[in-house]
């Protein structure tokens, strides 16, 4: 069992996920942030590799890809600064991004290298199921590693329960037919969610997509182990606050230990 | 036995994907899941709806009537008498419109309607493809809106013109290099973000299965009325050789389609090779790309070893894109297609050439298969098809500061 999986056995409820892009806002960031993450409370952090086509993202996050890539972020890079900070961190590490820059790298050097710098997860979004079944189900296993895959209100639940038997981990429930960063009816949502909570999936759900404030992610966790905040954190990093500052007002403000609305 | 045999031949062809979308190694459909029940709608219903008598029917009375079809096969003396040989040319230049383009877009709507979506979306790099949506869905009255790369709306003005005059919205892709690539990005997004109501209408034989394989069967009517066009003509229906330019590559894949089985026939691919392969400015995919996906497919593609897509340069905005169609990538590793490239320079003097030899002024990207003539040594009898994919009008401002 990896760090993620054991988190999901030590908490079951409420789990804060945050995502930040690697190398942003400065090359150097990466560690900072992911130990400010640690620090203020967040259950898991969800790394994102940059790529300079992320077809699945808004424009913060694709935005947050180029200040990255043209810092000079990289997978050679990103993997020694996550060793750097691996002993440091007690969370679990998410990798996210986008499957051609891993294929360049070499897939089987890449399981390799995440699982050596302490990660315990993967979501690689435009990996097709049948490729993973078929190809790289036992490599991500035998390093250790989860496999997320995202399922969609559109997603058929023959196919939820494909992503649900071939996901560890965790299920990344996208909470609307959208790119990330947008805004989301959250009315809409709630049939979708009660329909994600009936099926008795075997895996934890976690929420993403259009989670910015503290009434959607109290309200995604009632239908879910927790949720995923992506956007609304990379436009607070993109503010001048000190990351550790802006981190730990951030987390308060969505967990709802500050009464300012945020 | 005779079902052995069919399994052997399906195996063999190089021109149609096998079920998961596959051309040899290059293919398939590397979307993210938010994209998958449309995609996977198109991947169920697309040979059905379009091997329906009803939908043939209305598809060859629109291409005849509305946008012109057949396109004559041009006999061109001047240009046969100067490379001692004879070359046709097959003028899709004179489809309603000013390229083949148009071709898809027809069968591509008549397929939306029957899939009950009323909104259309395109991405455009010379703005041909998105003239020849915005127009079929003006035909039917249907909402289009098309992506075009900020820096492509620059350079191809008229055709920017032409597809507001005609109803449709024009969304500028103001990220990355701001052509072809980035508004292909962002009509993907757009879908992802409109599922229900909206099919979007890829230009080119690349993007997700079944794409590559729907657009080449609906440009393979080139390749369709040239065996026709040919064998009325020298009573032989295959020509020695077919040229084609190839961005992402749909008129290339038109007019090879029904040769790609006849050995005999030589197929020669012309890609933009910009300023020069070595010059870091190029457009030649074949020369400089390595495997990767893009769009949604597994091609070739030019990249850096971290695996970031670079930018690709070509005078002509409609090659100017990093990756080329699945089929392409996997005739040019079978060997069955010989990919060439030529210049920006060696793209406008050709179109000049062209125009005053024949009398027809060439897009830029047609010209780029007129360019590799003088590099080729034709028989006296040999019968050459250039695909004559578009006309020049929306390159005059270029052309002009040349002349």
């Amino acid at each position: 069992m990896n760090q993620l999986e054991k988190q999901f056995k030590i908490k079951k409820e409420n789990l804060l996920n945050i995502y930040c892009t690697a190398g942003y806002p400065q090359l150097d960031s990466t560690a900072e942030v992911m130990l400010a993450l640690e620090q203020h409370g967040a259950d898991m952090v969800e790394i994102g590799m940059p790529y300079a086509d992320p077809i699945a993202d808004g424009p913060v996050i694709q935005e947050s890809n180029m200040v990255a890539l043209d810092n000079g972020m990289n997978l050679p890079l990103l993997f020694k600064q996550l060793e750097s900070v691996k002993d440091r961190m007690t969370i679990p590490v998410i990798l996210m991004g986008y499957l051609n820059p891993v294929l360049q790298y070499g897939i089987e050097q890449f399981c390799a290298d995440a699982s050596h710098a302490g990660v315990s997860g993967i979501i690689l979004p435009d990996l097709p199921m049948y490729q993973f079944e078929k190809h790289y189900k036992q490599l991500f296993k035998k390093n250790g590693l989860s496999f997320i895959f995202l399922i969609t209100p559109e997603t058929s639940e023959h196919r939820i329960r494909m992503a649900d038997k071939l996901s560890t981990g965790f299920l990344y429930a996208v909470s609307a037919s959208a790119t990330t960063g947008n805004a989301v009816d959250i009315t809409s949502q709630k049939r979708y969610f009660e329909k994600l909570k009936k099926l008795q999936l075997q895996n934890p759900v976690m929420i993403g997509f259009g989670i910015n404030n503290q009434e959607r992610f109290h309200n995604a966790c009632r239908y879910a182990a927790g949720a995923i905040i992506g956007s609304a954190y990379i436009k607070m990093l993109g503010t001048q606050v000190p990351v550790g500052d802006g981190t730990k007002a951030f987390i308060s403000c969505i967990k709802g230990e500050l009464p300012l609305a945020c | 036995m005779y079902k052995k045999l069919i399994m052997k031949n399906n195996k063999n062809n190089l021109s149609r994907p096998d079920k998961h979308g596959y051309y040899g190694e290059f293919g398939g459909a590397y979307i993210p899941e938010m994209l998958f029940p449309n995609v996977e709608e198109l991947q169920k219903k697309y040979k059905k709806i379009t091997g329906e008598n009803s939908f043939k029917k209305e598809l060859s009375l629109l291409l005849k009537d509305f946008a012109g079809r057949p396109t004559p096969l041009f006999h061109a003396e001047r240009l046969s008498k100067e490379f001692n040989t004879n070359i046709y040319l097959k003028r899709e230049d004179l489809c309603h419109t000013g390229a083949h383009k148009i071709n898809n877009t027809i069968g591509q709507v008549l397929l939306a309607e029957r899939l009950g979506k009323k909104r259309i979306i395109a991405e455009t790099g010379a703005g041909q493809h998105g003239v020849a949506t915005a127009t079929v869905c003006a035909l039917r009255g249907l909402e289009c809106i098309v992506f075009m790369g900020a820096k492509d709306i620059e350079r191809q003005a008229p055709n920017v013109a032409r597809m507001k005059m005609l109803g449709a919205t024009v969304i500028p892709a103001l990220s990355g290099s701001q052509t072809l690539k980035d508004a292909t990005n962002e009509a993907i997004r757009d879908w992802i973000n409109h599922p229900h109501n909206t099919h979007y209408i890829i230009g080119s034989v690349v993007g997700p299965h079944p794409y590559p394989d729907m657009v080449a069967r609906f440009q393979s009517i080139i390749s369709k009325e040239i065996r026709q066009q040919l064998l009325k003509e020298t009573g032989d229906r295959c020509p020695s050789h077919v040229i084609a330019c190839v961005g992402g590559g749909s008129n290339a894949a038109g007019a090879f389609y029904h040769f790609i089985e006849e050995k005999k026939v030589k197929l020669i691919a012309v890609e933009a090779a910009g300023m020069g392969l070595t010059s870091g400015k190029t457009a030649a995919t074949t020369q400089l790309g390595t495997t990767g996906i893009l769009h949604g497919s597994k091609s070739l593609l030019m990249q850096t070893a971290d695996g970031q897509v670079t930018e690709p340069h070509s005078i002509s905005a409609g090659l100017d894109y990093p990756g080329i169609g699945p089929l392409h990538a996997n005739l040019f590793k079978q060997g069955r297609v010989l990919f060439k490239n030529a210049t920006d320079e060696e793209a406008l003097q050709a179109a000049f050439h062209l125009a005053k030899t024949e009398g027809i002024i060439p897009a830029l990207e047609t010209a780029h298969a007129f360019a590799v003539l003088k590099d080729i040594s034709f028989k006296k009898n040999d019968r050459v098809v250039i695909c004559l994919s578009g006309r020049g009008d929306k390159d005059l401002a270029t052309y002009m500061t040349y002349l």
